[in-house]
């Protein structure tokens, strides 16, 4: 870019953060350079602990004081050196010199506040405009991020917007002063692919009409490819790789760089055999929920959640059901696992209808149907071994205590874990071997159904290629049939054989997933797969 | 909103007659006949007899309930037994201290358990919040009346700065004799709401301290005490707010204590009167008259929500 000669905005020079004792390891980040020049963007990219968030907090100066110390380097943003401030001059450099965008603008702003004033309590901090040019200035601020009717908007509060508006306003209330850096940690990681792909194009855009130094933190290389100049590569808290954005991306040489790229799932389906038409495990017809709240003296409001939604599923099959957040996807699967009721509509299993079935008479087919969950660390109960939690299941179902344990023995080694683990609890495991926990939970039920509902979202992308492979195996091993939820396409691309397109609780598409990716038909879809992040990069070729 | 507070309070009116049952029952099914007591320890059996039939309690039990229904829904709480006076203008009359020390107790409270508890979140950890904390505790442990006549002792018998007991209604006696007269109830009775108060603001305010917005309002440049004034007191509010209408709930049960403690002429004395002479319409009145308070309060800090958080809406 133009101006990247000039001195950099943001230079770290041997930055390293010393971790409390006790902890895993001795710094949080060891020895951290890197520079941010003016008018750049240099993505930060690392798995969880990584160091990368710890990198930008200590610039920012938001670390927790007691916990992290730096101990080591420098930090120079325009030639001033953070590290030797006070807590007084930190906090007059915070939000005007350099502000920051978070990840999950819901709970970045403040609920009770409105929106316009959490802005102009920026520029109360930093200047002494009056209320009538704060507020002018906050507008203005409100319309150069493209939010809608910024007069109104400014009296809304934090809940009366969608996800991408209050992003927006996170990122306008960062430069409504104009600030040399903008730090964005994981700004568009909680946002719907459409909405990430907006935000990411305001976000370039800021960047070069401001002529800012964008420090930005990410774990999604599709993400990188849009948006970074410069890629810095983290692990464990040291600064593995960095180059240009090309370089990184297709040249890279460290070993892991090379190993997370290649883990990035390519948005081409891999080719698939025709499958051979097998028995159907699951049918779903005219399911319909609705949620409505009618009241006394008050009229009902009613919400759509799912809308005639038809599926099979047959065994040995993987169906992808896709679609953003609100979509209806997480409803459908909760339905058919009856962890919700369905409004109407007929649910088919084992020749069995079991969409309004009561629960005494469901309770043979809930084995037949297991779900995996999202979050691998609130899904298991973490005051319960491992093996409790995965022989509960079976030994509910009259299996005796010895086989229940050889079953959970036999299952730990399916997915790729000790036996011997059984008798450790939940905390003792990472992120990745807890969703294999929880894979090897549902299958001691011996399922004909396995749910998965973004079951690899919260994953790591390395870990993430493991355990949808584990996923795979285990599809192939035991004749499964998998109904598998995602908001990721690059996901669904490489698991599914078909694939079920969801927006507003309607099924807009459907078809086999080689097909529906080459030429999908429903505007929707279309607009879903433009919106995919870094979609002209191949990643997969260094796998 | 307008719609919920008619809904809420047309609900009140089920609620009232469920209670004013219980409380029917409950005195009707307590040992001891009220009759004889009135009667005195002379009474020749004939005379407790009379009284019996004057109250109307030879009466089966289900006409006895009925009599009583009929009057409450006239808003008459009966004729006390004693003092031949109507219940309600025994409530009326002594409704004042009452009322004004309850005002009196909430304000102090608050005004004191709320920075407290805040200052305890905000140096969570260190020698004030621990301070704060045991002071919690020790308000906790302490009875009303123990405590009361520790500070009637240091303070007005040994330092004479204070009156021993007593009332002054301001409306006569004008607010400095009020106000000297009330300082001790109000500390007394204020301890054990500042220590609840105190720990549940701490508590809560800890937890928002916690919240994303909080690092937000940070990478602003805010300073802490203003994050803590507009960022984490009124997100902390609702659960505040909550214990604080508990509280005054369960002021009635002090209220009774202190105001014997101090001689204060209020409901509280009332109450133990009643009590004592087995006056039943005074008490069913009083236990009534005191739901309806309740039931009042809960209205209000339910309402009060709006207030702190925009997205709470009836």
């Amino acid at each position: 870019m133009s101006v990247q000669d000039s001195k950099p905005v943001l230079e770290i020079t041997g930055l390293t953060v010393r971790l409390p004792e006790g902890a895993d390891r001795e710094f949080a980040i060891e020895d951290v350079s890197l520079s941010v020049a003016r008018g750049e963007v240099v993505c930060v990219v690392g798995e969880s602990g990584s160091g990368k968030s710890v990198t930008a907090f200590t610039v920012m100066g938001l670390i927790p004081k007691k916990d992290l110390v730096p101990v080591a380097g420098s930090i120079l943003l325009q030639g001033e050196d953070l590290l030797k401030k006070s807590d007084r001059q930190m906090r007059a450099l915070r939000g005007e010199k350099m502000a920051m965008v978070f990840q999950e603008p819901m709970t970045a702003l403040n609920p009770v506040i409105k929106v316009g004033d959490q802005i102009a309590e920026l520029l109360e901090i930093h200047t002494n405009m009056s209320g009538s040019a704060r507020k002018k200035r906050v507008i203005e601020a409100m319309d150069d991020v493209s939010l809608p009717d910024p007069k109104t908007m400014y009296n809304s509060y934090p809940h009366q917007l969608s996800g991408g508006q209050r992003q927006r306003i996170m990122i306008a209330m960062a430069l409504a002063l104009e600030p040399g850096l903008l730090i964005a940690d994981e700004p568009t990681t909680a946002l719907d692919v459409t909405t990430q792909a907006e935000v990411l194009a305001l976000i370039k855009d800021i960047q070069r009409r401001h002529g800012m130094g964008v420090m930005f933190i990410t774990h999604d290389f599709g993400v990188v490819a849009d948006i970074a100049d410069r890629v810095v590569v983290m692990q464990n808290g040291k600064v593995v790789e960095q180059g240009s954005r090309d370089e990184i991306l297709r040249n890279p040489t460290h070993p892991y760089t090379k190993m997370l790229i290649g883990s990035v799932p390519s948005l081409t389906p891999p080719d698939r055999p025709e499958p051979e038409v097998a028995e159907i495990a699951l049918e779903a017809h005219h399911l319909n929920k609705t949620y409505g709240s009618r009241g006394f003296l008050t009229k009902g409001r009613v919400v759509h959640a799912a809308q005639d939604v038809e599926l099979i599923v047959r065994r040995g099959e993987t169906l992808g059901v896709v679609g953003e957040s609100g979509s209806g996807k997480s409803t459908v699967a909760r339905c058919i696992v009856r962890l919700i009721d369905p409004t109407s509509g007929d649910i088919t299993i084992d020749g069995a209808n079991i969409a309004t079935m009561p629960e005494r008479e469901l309770r043979p087919y809930r084995k037949e149907i297991q779900i995996v969950f999202q979050d691998p660390y609130r899904s298991l109960n973490p005051r319960r071994t491992v093996g409790q939690s995965i022989v509960e299941g079976p030994m509910n179902y009259g299996l005796g205590a010895a086989e229940a344990l050889a079953r959970a023995e036999e299952l730990m080694r399916v997915v790729g874990l000790a036996p011997e683990a059984l008798d450790r609890f939940p905390h003792q495991f990472s992120g990745g071997q807890r969703q294999r926990i929880c894979i090897a939970r549902a299958l001691a039920m011996e399922p004909k159904v396995l749910i998965a509902d973004e079951a690899v979202s919260a994953l790591d992308v390395s870990v993430q290629s493991q355990v949808l492979r584990l996923l795979h195996d285990v599809r192939e091993r035991f004749d499964l049939a998998m109904l598998f939820i995602t908001h990721d396409l690059r996901v669904a691309a490489q698991i599914c054989d078909r694939i079920m397109v969801m927006q507003h609780g309607v099924v807009v598409e459907e078809g086999r997933t080689a097909e529906v990716y080459a030429n999908p038909q429903h505007p929707y879809t279309q607009s879903l797969l433009a919106a995919a992040p870094g979609r002209e990069m191949d990643f997969a070729q260094f796998a | 909103m307008y719609l919920y507070v008619i809904k809420r309070i047309l609900a009140t009116i089920p609620v009232m007659v469920i209670v004013a049952l219980f409380v029917f029952l409950m005195l009707r099914l307590a040992p001891g006949d009220p009759a004889a007591v009135i009667a005195g320890d002379y009474a020749t059996a004939e005379d407790v007899e009379r009284i019996r039939a004057q109250l109307g309690l030879n009466d089966p039990i289900l006409v006895q309930m009925g009599k009583w229904l009929a009057q409450l829904a006239r808003g008459d709480l009966g004729t006390a037994i004693f003092s031949k006076l109507p219940v309600t203008t025994l409530i009326g009359q002594r409704l004042e201290p009452t009322l004004l020390l309850a005002l009196s107790t909430i304000t102090f409270t608050v005004l004191v358990a709320v920075p407290l508890g805040t200052l305890a979140a905000y140096k969570a950890g260190s020698w004030i919040d621990r301070l704060v904390m045991l002071f919690s505790v020790a308000g906790f442990s302490v009875p009303v009346f123990v405590l009361g006549y520790i500070l009637i002792y240091v303070l007005s018998m040994q330092l004479k700065i204070l009156p021993v007991q007593g009332y002054k209604s301001p409306f006569e006696y004008g607010l400095w004799q009020f106000a000297r007269h009330m300082i001790l109830p109000t500390l007394t009775l204020s301890v054990i709401y500042i220590a609840l108060i105190a720990r549940m603001t701490r508590a809560s305010v800890q937890e928002v301290l916690q919240e994303d917005y909080v690092r937000t309002a940070r990478a602003k440049g805010q300073s802490e005490f203003k994050i803590l004034m507009r960022h984490a007191l009124r997100n902390a509010a609702v659960p505040i707010v909550t214990v604080i209408g508990l509280g005054i709930a369960l002021m009635i049960g002090g209220v009774v204590v202190t105001e014997s403690v101090f001689n204060i002429p209020g409901l509280g004395r009332l109450v133990l009167d009643a009590v004592l002479a087995r006056d039943y319409p005074v008490i069913q009145g009083l236990i009534l008259f005191f739901s309806f308070v309740y039931i009042l309060i809960n209205l209000l800090i339910d309402l009060s929500y709006t207030l702190f958080d925009p997205r709470i809406k009836y």
